[in-house]
């Protein structure tokens, strides 16, 4: 290898997701997160002889949910559990209960945005149910380690993409998006801080063009958006670095440092990474039918980017504003129960109004859109006026603001304030007619061609008018004088 | 043999145990036998015969998600030979 080759990198993620279960995995522990240390520990999770793990029913019904928001293609009718073998003192049972031959979840896809806007899909290889482990505290002691199993048991979903991912930026799209997912069906509170969703990245490169992967290297729990970024940028740029200088990358688990931003070798939990799996046998098949499956999708919402979708080539919302609207819960409910109404009006007209003059008012006055400051039927009521010609965009302005706060519907603003837009071309000639003899220079001016004051002239019958002409009437009204 | 002095010495790492030099040879014989034993399983012919989990003829019964356990702390601890602020206390292991 010389300085002259290309490297194209290789990414594929493991995002271990805890479940926002009450209780644990296998026993009716409390799974509440600060509680003091080992206070949230049964006999189960102390491994005390003569235990039996029973399945949470709640954790099968998320992995489920979990699986028809990437769209799997198998959700396990039988799915069973197996013992990961390895000492390590967090973890007393000795194993790992987890799910390798035949996991609930299998092949999925999510679709992200690559460096160019265009669509990538991620493909899913699995997601399965496993227990998490206990806590070890280091820095306490100088000659022990403390242990707190408080964590030990509670539900995870782990998540495994395939290696589609191509650069840093790209794991960090698709960690967000898995992230907005499972806080989105509400199966994960998705606090990175307190671990609740962490991530392994398995980072390899190879020169472009060559088809067999590079050998790769596991970064070990990352728990912060930006760190995965950091972390995997510097790994390959390690990668490359040795390669280049004729070294070889080895098959390892290195942690990344975010003080030294590096990366460097974990002293491995056991000489051999031999964790003899078998079959858990104090555990049954978990057998489900079709039914089952099917009666978690009313708890599927429709997601950010389906919503955006439906805005962009549906409603023809510009494809930022579609953005906005539909990563903001309430916002997006408020604009889809609007354009269910409009009958004359433009969603897109909804659109700009919303991003426009009503977020406007959101911000000036501090509050939320749930906090019904303006009512959907209101916001119609002024949309469809706009539209069936009755008051101008400027109106509409004043309007809004006159609407916030109170329960008044546009129709009766524009009645009791008579700021309906004047169409009548009788009425709208007589304005123009004596505009034009209180300012005869400037109406030669505009004989002679003067463009400015054909601006001029519509300004001045605006102006009295209130804003409330009908421009494209006065244009035509100037044009004939 | 089935197995040999180099993945008995492997197993016992895995396993944590420390087995001496002196007691490897009679170690080696005695699971050979086991091995040779449990090998008889794979003389079935399997074609025909669907993957089993579990020898049982049920499947997993499924739990509520209630907390039903009270904290047992004091118990768990008081059996432990070294604790300090409610952690147990273990040999140092650092990663």
């Amino acid at each position: 290898m010389n300085n002259s080759t290309q490297w194209e990198t290789v990414i594929g993620l493991e995002i271990h997701t805890q479940l926002k279960t009450n209780s644990k995995l296998f026993a009716g522990t409390d799974t509440t997160y600060g509680a003091s240390p080992n206070s949230h520990v049964s006999m189960l999770e102390a491994a005390m002889p003569g235990t039996l793990p029973v399945f949470n029913e709640k954790v099968l019904r998320y992995a489920i949910r979990f699986g028809l928001a990437v769209g799997a293609k198998v959700i396990a009718k039988e799915s069973t559990f197996d013992r990961k073998n390895y000492f390590y003192p967090d973890s007393p049972k000795g194993y790992q209960i987890t799910q390798l031959n035949h996991p609930i979840v299998e092949h999925g896809t999510l679709t992200i945005q690559d460096k160019n806007g265009n669509d990538k899909i991620i493909r899913i290889n699995r997601a399965h149910i496993e227990e998490d482990a206990g806590k070890s505290v280091h820095d306490k002691y100088a000659e022990f380690s403390g242990i707190d199993l408080n964590r030990c048991g509670t539900p995870l979903i782990e998540i495994v993409s395939e290696p589609d991912l191509s650069s840093a930026k790209e794991a960090v799209t698709y960690m967000k998006e898995i992230h907005s997912i499972v806080t989105h069906l509400g199966i994960c509170d998705g606090n990175l801080q307190e671990g609740s969703f962490r991530c392994d990245a398995n980072v390899s490169i190879r020169p472009v063009g060559q088809n067999e992967l590079g050998t790769r290297t596991e970064l070990k729990n990352i728990n912060s958006f930006r760190f995965v970024e950091k972390a995997i940028n510097i790994e390959i740029k390690r990668q490359i670095k040795l390669l280049e200088s004729g070294g070889k990358v080895t098959q390892e688990t290195r942690l990344y440092d975010s003080d030294k931003n590096e990366t460097r070798p974990m002293r491995s939990k056991e000489e051999a990474n031999d964790y003899r799996y078998f079959p858990d046998p104090d555990l049954l098949p978990v057998v489900i039918d079709q039914a089952y499956i099917d009666n978690e999708k009313q708890y599927i919402p429709e997601f950010p980017a389906a919503k955006i979708i439906r805005y962009t080539q549906g409603l023809e919302i510009k494809p930022d504003d579609a953005k906005i609207i539909a990563q903001d819960k309430s916002l997006a409910e408020f604009f889809d129960e609007t354009v269910k109404s409009l009958k004359q009006a433009k969603a897109k007209t909804a659109a700009n109004m919303l991003l426009g003059e009503f977020s406007a008012l959101l911000n000036s006055n501090d509050v939320k859109v749930e906090d019904n400051n303006l009512n959907v039927a209101q916001f119609v009521g002024l949309l469809e006026a706009l539209a069936e010609g009755k008051i101008s965009h400027k109106i509409a302005k004043t309007i809004i603001e006159k609407m916030w706060g109170t329960n008044l519907l546009a129709e009766e603003i524009i009645k009791t304030e008579g700021l309906g837009q004047v169409s009548d071309s009788g009425e709208l000639e007589t304005i123009v007619k004596e505009i034009i003899n209180n300012n005869q220079s400037q109406f030669a001016a505009y004989k002679e061609g003067d463009m400015k004051m054909f601006n001029y002239f519509v300004g001045q019958v605006m102006k009295q008018t209130k804003g409330r002409a009908n421009p494209a009437q006065v244009k035509t009204i100037l044009e004939k004088s | 043999m089935l197995i040999n002095r180099k993945e008995v010495e492997q197993i016992a790492v895995l396993a944590k145990l420390h087995v001496s030099e002196s007691e490897i040879d009679a170690i080696v014989t005695s699971l050979d036998s086991i091995v040779e034993m449990i090998n008889h399983i794979s003389e079935v012919n399997t074609d025909n015969t669907k993957p089993m989990a579990n020898p049982m003829d049920a499947v997993q019964r499924l739990r509520a998600d209630e907390v039903t356990e009270t904290s047992i702390k004091e118990k768990l601890l008081s059996m432990a030979t070294q604790t300090d602020e409610d952690y147990f206390l273990v040999p140092t292991v650092v990663e």
